[in-house]
């Protein structure tokens, strides 16, 4: 087993299934994943993708791993022509119920030699999860809404 | 939160998340090595910064490694600093980056 690129942790008051949800459900990763929505029928093999807001596809790679509410794994990468040198990296969600907490684990590996990908993704990720905390925590995820900024025009 | 804010208000455990920072996934010898810090000062203030969720652990076979989780610092961030305020920050801390630097 190589060892992961990095490891992320938070630690959300929500339920196990409400996670899963929100880290499986298009709808809902669109409000706090920089407006991404991922689109995959969640069985192991199947497809995973992700979709900007104008539905093209950023990100492609395949679903590994699927143990509701305790565990999944899918690889992806973006396949702009930046990343053109880089392959899909396995990203692990561990999910673990601490009384009213519930640990969010996420570990990511199998990046190519000298990944780009891995420059970008590493930066991206703790402000998905600090949104993701947000959002299932008081039900609002931490980008302000444009409308909300009141900009006079 | 209170548990970051203590657990960063100490040098040696901010220079322990630095050497992390600069090569993530470390044993406690690879994170001892080199340091004017006893082996045990370095294992009391790792157990610190875990407990902070700042410092997180993964076996591999015998072996500990010991990552970053910069996701309590974001929320620290996210906290006080709106997003469209970050790009700004972000060029001024690069324009002392750069300014500092100099004067090396």
């Amino acid at each position: 087993m190589s060892k992961p690129e990095f490891i992320y942790v938070t630690y959300i008051e929500t339920t196990p299934e409400k996670l899963w949800h929100a880290l499986t459900d298009g709808d809902f990763t669109e409000r706090y994943w920089f407006g991404a929505r991922l689109k995959s029928d969640w069985k192991a093999g199947s497809s995973f993708e992700m979709l900007r807001d104008d539905g093209t596809v950023s990100d492609r790679g395949e679903v590994i791993e699927v143990d509701r509410p305790r565990r999944l794994a899918y690889t992806f990468v973006n396949i702009s022509e930046k990343y053109k040198s880089d392959r899909p990296a396995l990203a692990t969600f561990v999910i673990e119920p601490y009384g009213k907490l519930v640990k969010l684990t996420l570990t990511q590996e199998g990046f190519a030699e000298g990944s780009k990908f891995l420059d970008g993704i590493s930066k991206g990720w703790p402000a998905i999860m600090s949104s993701l905390k947000s959002i299932l925590e008081t039900g609002h995820p931490l980008q302000i809404p444009f409308e909300a900024l009141k900009i006079e025009s | 939160m209170d548990e970051v804010f203590k657990a960063l208000a100490d040098a040696s455990r901010r220079s322990l998340l630095d050497r992390l920072h600069a090569s993530n996934g470390q044993t406690l010898n690879e994170l001892c090595d080199g340091l004017a810090m006893t082996r045990q000062a370095v294992t009391k203030h790792l157990a610190i910064l875990e407990a902070a969720n700042l410092v997180t652990t993964f076996r591999q076979g015998r072996e500990k490694l010991h990552y970053l989780n910069p996701v309590p610092i974001h929320q620290i961030g996210e906290r006080w600093i709106r997003k469209f305020e970050r790009g700004k920050l972000t060029a001024l801390s690069e324009l002392k980056r750069q300014l500092e630097k100099r004067d090396e």
